[in-house]
């Protein structure tokens, strides 16, 4: 997204739909419809806060048949860089914002005989958009979707009121898990399976489904990593010729867009590869927080994902 | 202002195509240096100068009403040029949209598309057709919403499933491709129906390609031109058809090499689709005959030197060896070993 292309949103609605989570309802402040989209896309947000602007990749869970407005969900991390805080703190009816256009890197897989969904939490807002497009097709599909307790369980208790029991519901307080290996057994041929969670759940799906013989082509994931805090340290940007610090709680990529250079990116969690800079000089170590990079790439220490990654370092030159 | 359509012009048999002193000056001439190797030539699809052939996303020239009738005439004899796969109808419906938004929207003379919900009625005036019909139901067209869009639009559209890392070319219309076979390259993906393509591999240009497009992003286009020369102005040079084409090649002499030769441009352009998260893909082709290639004197001083000093394994794969010795000499006539300026346009 270049940021001159960001569409102005005003918030129409604000909802607490739990306890951690909430909806917001955002319409185009010219009034006009919102670029269609596919079930599976995030947009990024752009947030601007008292002298920090926040930036962040929210799945889009409104039904892609109606582009009138755009619904995202946020869960408040009181841990985290800022960003959801302020969405919860400070965005209220009225507030202004910006989002970029739709990106789907989480798409259905359009040749599935039968997609299965795995989700935990507020991981399942991809999965209400993906949904909403399977009503056009006849291909079958069931969810199993796990939160800690009935109190968390509101888009949960939406889909199955409108779907019955193709979805199934896990209550943590319960001690209600998921049985991943019953899941994953006997799907007939051409089943995908899509999980959005925390990373052990993807992780564990993933590994159910090595195990039950599945292909990986028929495996997807949602793992977008929010950027972790870490130590602070220092860059040298060469092309553009400044230094920057880089706080605990600020992203590199946030950094470097604060001191007003233009990176690209598109997902801002990793996955994507699109923001994948070089590095020419290092005198410590790269702390690789991404899904992009190969095993090979980061023991080379050439290449680091300025969306996610981090380093412990004394010194660190990009070519940006 | 309306363009003037040239209805009666003919891409085959008496071949009658002509391109009028504004088609030249507008031709996308794609030589940006005295020499030629494959590169990622790919820059965003963003509007030109006003009147040239990237003024807009879809160009209409005075070759619009002749280019739809030669595309109906290779469908009513070979119907296999439009192919879709059953899971492309949503990215059929996307495309549909794109193309009559662009061309109502840029040639509202010529095309008109109103909207009432899902109720749509399409004009499209060059043509004299007037349409209704309910975006998302294919019922209620007479053909597949692809066909039935690119029917009425100039070049060629496939469209690209993204899936498993990679791009499948799972529908299209194709009747004026450079020697490729819709009906063959169904099905395959971006690595596979681009193995004939010489030398770019191991160039690693279809890796950084394929990279770049699949996060092609919604409203953030991409264009490149891609080149190759054809015997006379044939738009259908398909590999089904080889046999009415092919032999034409032998037929170049130092007398008819300006009339018989014709450098074809293609003008490809990919667009990432909002519905379907496939990818369109456009490739418009332009014909320009030698003769009229020369009127400008800087295409002409450059083509000779592309073509003299062109790889031997570029030569072979566009089809080019049996006359290029003979175009050469002929264009040497219209070179005089000035240097060229940077740029594609004239000096």
């Amino acid at each position: 997204m270049r940021h001159d292309e960001a569409i102005p949103v005003e918030v129409a609605a604000v909802e607490q739909v739990t306890p951690l989570v909430k909806q917001f309802t955002l319409r185009r402040v010219d009034g006009g419809p919102f670029p269609p989209f596919s079930g599976g896309c995030h947009v990024v947000v752009v947030m601007h806060g008292r002298g920090r602007t926040f930036r962040n990749p929210y799945s889009l869970l409104g039904s892609p048949r109606n582009v009138d407005c755009y619904q995202i969900a946020v869960r408040r991390h009181d841990a985290g860089r800022g960003g959801s805080r302020f969405m919860h703190d400070e965005v209220r009816v009225g507030t202004r914002l910006e989002v970029g256009h739709p990106v789907n890197l989480f798409p259905l897989a359009k040749l599935a005989r039968k997609h299965v969904f795995v989700a935990g939490g507020v991981g399942i807002t991809p999965i209400l958009a993906m949904v909403d497009d399977l009503r056009s097709t006849s291909a079958p599909w069931e969810l199993h979707y796990r939160v800690r307790g009935p109190e968390h369980d509101h888009f949960g208790r939406k889909l199955r009121d409108e779907n019955g029991n193709r979805v199934h519901l896990y209550y943590g307080s319960h001690g209600q898990t998921l049985d991943l290996g019953r899941i994953v057994a006997n799907q007939p041929l051409g089943t995908h399976i899509y999980t959005c969670g925390a990373e052990q759940m993807v992780a564990a799906v993933a590994q159910a489904a090595k195990a039950a013989g599945w292909t990986d082509s028929h495996v997807h994931c949602e793992r977008f990593v929010a950027p972790p805090i870490g130590d602070p340290f220092d860059v040298h940007l060469a092309r553009s010729g400044v230094t920057v610090h880089i706080p605990s709680e600020r992203s590199l990529l946030e950094a470097i867009e604060a001191v007003g250079v233009d990176a690209p990116y598109l997902c801002r969690g990793g996955v994507c590869g699109q923001c994948e800079t070089e590095v020419l000089e290092l005198e410590g170590v790269l702390v690789h927080n991404d899904h992009w990079l190969s095993d090979e790439e980061r023991a080379a220490a050439k290449k680091i994902m300025p969306c996610v990654s981090r380093a412990r370092c004394t010194r660190l030159v990009l070519d940006r | 202002m309306a363009i003037a359509f040239k209805p009666d012009e003919t891409f085959r048999d008496d071949f009658t195509y002509r391109n009028s002193p504004q088609a030249i000056g507008r031709f996308p001439f794609p030589f940006v240096a005295d020499t030629f190797m494959y590169s990622v030539n790919i820059e965003p699809h963003v509007p030109g100068e006003k009147e040239s052939c990237f003024e807009f996303p879809l160009d209409v020239d005075e070759h619009y009403v002749a280019e739809c009738r030669e595309r109906a005439f290779c469908l009513a004899t070979t119907p296999d040029r439009f192919l879709a796969l059953p899971h492309m109808m949503p990215a059929q419906w996307d495309a549909l949209e794109l193309i009559a938004s662009s061309l109502s929207r840029d040639y509202p003379q010529h095309f008109c598309l109103e909207r009432r919900g899902t109720r749509w009625r399409w004009t499209n005036r060059p043509l004299g057709l007037e349409d209704e019909f309910t975006f998302g139901d294919p019922a209620t067209l007479a053909c597949e919403p692809l066909e039935y869009i690119t029917r009425q639009a100039q070049g060629d559209f496939c469209l690209l499933d993204q899936r498993d890392g990679n791009l499948w070319l799972d529908a299209g219309m194709a009747t004026s491709q450079a020697d490729w076979s819709l009906n063959f390259d169904l099905g395959m993906n971006f690595v596979e129906w681009h193995g004939p393509v010489p030398l770019a591999a191991e160039l690693g240009v279809f890796d950084r390609a394929l990279k770049f497009l699949m996060n092609l992003q919604i409203g953030h286009p991409v264009r490149r031109l891609n080149w190759t020369m054809t015997i006379h102005p044939r738009l259908d040079t398909s590999p089904e058809q080889s046999p009415h084409w092919a032999p034409d090649r032998g037929a170049v002499t130092p007398a008819n090499a300006g009339d018989l030769v014709h450098l074809r441009v293609e003008l490809q352009a990919l667009w990432r689709l909002p519905r379907s998260n496939a990818i369109l893909f456009s490739i418009r082709c332009y014909l320009i005959s030698m003769n009229e290639l020369v009127t400008v004197p800087k295409w002409g001083r450059r083509t000779h030197r592309v073509l003299k000093s062109l790889h031997p394994a570029l030569l072979d794969y566009k089809g080019l060896v049996r006359y290029r010795d003979t175009l050469v000499d002929w264009l040497a006539g219209f070179d005089d070993g000035t240097p060229t300026t940077p740029g594609t346009g004239p000096e």
